[in-house]
């Protein structure tokens, strides 16, 4: 049933629909500038490839009975949801093999996007990943703990308990950070920068990296995708079936590669391995990859290495061209 | 400025899982099932039958189930009757193409259907077809806040009257919008109930411990369901039925290398049961007769031969 509301501007009164009812107003951190796609410095990305492509599985653990969170509950149901932790708990069972084994046999590395806690619960997947060189990044500790709500203090807690559980059971120092939940606080941004992280994938607003404004460190959005993302697709905008997923990935790889050409652009299929790693659609994704490891010129990379070349090759040059263009926009020039 | 005390305490931050009811357990690493005459594939189709109020209690939540009772005002016969078609119409064109098909399979059954339509339970015993219990019907939601006792009653009523009604110990159960509270899977064991249907993280089955003994959870195919695929995901249904085809490859595919595999499939009588969908299913279990390596079974056959090797 829809609940109307009374909302008031520029002197009416009028009765809405509650979704029309605009949140109080808050202050947008400013976190990139801004460069009209075809005017930017051009990227080359390494041996002249015209299209950085990472795959992200998002490997993640839930708890079956979390701690309650005012703010957003991980479930849809009260606790416990055995439904959506099982759906989740999948994954590691089962899903995150098969999917390995359809990167394995194409060659594809993994950016992991992992919910630490997952080292302690399930080394063994761990162990996998690390075996296979592929990169692990931050994603919160759990997908049941979404850190709406935490103080600075416990944000901060948060990152270096990451840092350090990642470090202590895969050796590697996690430079990436996606919050869990895509939950971010108007922290989070600034404490990944000053705690060393060298890239976000919260920002889905382009198809290049792009520098972020952090007062610490240099950081870098490098291209996730909400558009592409195996669980948005199939679950949230049911979009089409896993083959049309696999035709969108296509048609989203043709066109950056043709771009690609003039300067370098960057692909990024999300995945999450209880959605991709059912049987019914795992062959759907083998597709999308035959597709784009059948080209020639394509960077087959992770989301360390995207940031690591674009941060040390075009960082400077991008946050150059960003200062003359605001220079010129407020100078009134066109 | 009060902020909420966000906890960061992490208890069950453990290897394996955070809590007690099964052990971690990764399907590749397993020792290899062999089904009967060697078959890389034992198919488990399920039909699930569903009563639903004309108007639902909705308490002490909305469950999901919900999303289809009570849409309108009372009394809101669009909705209820529409669900009704499957225990008038659907369910009956569904037992025929099963029959033509030469295929039994798992009939998850509220007991309000048993109660209601003696005549129903007939044909699907008939039918050599396995009762899987469905709980009482689906405004009785097994969830976190129902009281243990409560519940013990409400397994009771629902086991006590699906095997009266169909004379088999009925040994398998879904619930109701597969919700389960902390003492279902312990009431269900100390009631005869060897597996469950509402544990949808594994292929295969594997051992779920309660205080009243052991018990399975097989591998119920909500991902790959008529509901979830064509009422939620909103697929046409050449590709749900596409879906289904893709995964029996797959899984047919990884059986010689690591062992037999479950294709488990659900279809709901007030979905797959209308003429313009029922072409699909007579279609599928034709393709099934005609492919090799195939052993449709019912769960309870498929889990017998699970527990042999075990």
């Amino acid at each position: 049933m829809t609940n109307f509301v009374r909302i008031e501007s520029g002197g009416e009164r009028r009765y809405l629909p509650e979704r029309f009812k605009m949140p109080n107003r808050k202050k947008d951190p400013r976190l990139f500038g801004y460069l009209p796609y075809f005017e930017r410095p051009r990227i080359q990305w390494p041996g002249g490839a015209r299209v950085a492509f990472w795959v992200v599985p998002n490997i993640e653990v839930f708890e079956l009975l979390p701690p309650h969170n005012r703010h957003r509950s991980p479930y849809g149901r009260p606790l416990p949801d055995t439904l959506k932790y099982s759906t989740a708990d999948y994954g590691n069972r089962v899903g995150v093999w098969r999917m390995i084994e359809a990167m394995d046999a194409r060659g594809v590395r993994g950016s992991v996007s992992l919910n630490t806690a997952l080292c302690i619960h399930h080394p063994e997947i761990i162990e996998a990943c690390v075996a296979r060189g592929w990169e692990l990044f931050g994603h919160g500790i759990y997908n049941s703990r979404f850190p709406h709500g935490m103080d600075e203090a416990q944000e901060r807690r948060m990152l270096v308990d990451a840092i350090e559980t990642v470090d202590a059971v895969a050796g590697q120092r996690i430079v990436g950070w996606l919050a869990p939940g895509m939950a971010n606080t108007p922290r989070t941004i600034e404490l990944i920068a000053e705690y060393g992280f060298a890239y976000t994938v919260d920002l889905f607003h382009d198809d290049q990296p792009f520098p972020v404004n952090t007062r610490k460190g240099r950081l870098t959005s490098v291209p996730y995708s909400v558009e592409g993302n195996d669980l948005l697709v199939w679950y949230f905008t049911t979009l089409g079936s896993p083959r049309d997923w696999c035709n969108l990935l296509k048609r989203q790889f043709d066109r950056l590669y043709e771009e690609g050409a003039y300067s370098g652009t960057v692909m990024c299929i999300p995945l999450h391995p209880f959605a991709v790693g059912q049987p019914h659609r795992i062959d759907a994704f083998a597709e999308a990859l035959d597709h784009i490891t059948g080209h020639d010129d394509v960077w087959m990379t992770t989301g360390r290495e995207i940031a690591a070349w674009f941060n040390t090759h075009h960082y400077d040059e991008f946050v150059a061209a960003i200062a003359d263009r605001e220079a010129a926009v407020a100078g009134g020039a066109s | 400025m009060r902020r909420p005390r966000h906890n960061l305490e992490y208890p069950h931050r453990k290897r394996g899982m955070d809590h007690d009811l099964y052990d971690w357990s990764i399907l590749p690493h397993r020792p290899p099932v062999t089904w009967p005459e060697g078959v890389p594939l034992a198919v488990w189709p399920v039909i699930v039958v569903e009563w639903f109020p004309l108007t639902s209690r909705s308490t002490p939540f909305r469950p999901p189930s919900d999303q289809y009772i009570g849409v309108r005002p009372y009394p809101d016969y669009r909705t209820y009757t529409h669900l009704e078609y499957g225990n008038r119409v659907g369910i009956y064109r569904i037992l025929r193409a099963l029959e033509a098909g030469r295929t039994r399979a798992s009939v998850a059954m509220n007991a309000e259907i048993a109660v209601r339509y003696p005549e129903m339970v007939r044909a699907v015993v008939n039918g050599g077809h396995e009762v899987i219990a469905h709980g009482i019907d689906m405004e009785h939601i097994h969830e976190g806040g129902l009281p243990r006792s409560v519940e013990r009653s409400w397994v009771r009523r629902t086991l006590g009257t699906l095997r009266e009604a169909t004379g088999q110990a009925v040994t398998g159960w879904l619930s109701p919008d597969l919700s389960q509270s902390m003492n279902t899977l312990d009431l269900l064991a100390g009631e005869g109930i060897d597996y469950v249907c509402d544990w949808v993280n594994d292929d295969l089955p594997y051992e779920v411990r309660t205080k009243s003994g052991p018990l399975f959870a097989m591998p119920y195919a909500y991902e790959l369901s008529d509901r979830l695929v064509l009422l939620d995901l909103r697929h046409a249904e050449a590709q749900f039925y596409q879906q289904i085809r893709e995964a029996c490859a797959v899984l047919g595919r990884e059986a010689p290398r690591q062992g037999g595999r479950i294709m488990a499939l659900a279809f709901h009588a007030w979905i797959s049961g209308h003429p313009h969908r029922i072409g699909y299913f007579e279609d599928m279990l034709a393709w099934l007769n005609d492919t090799d390596g195939v052993w449709v079974a019912t769960g309870a056959e498929i889990l017998e031969a699970f527990r042999e090797q075990g």
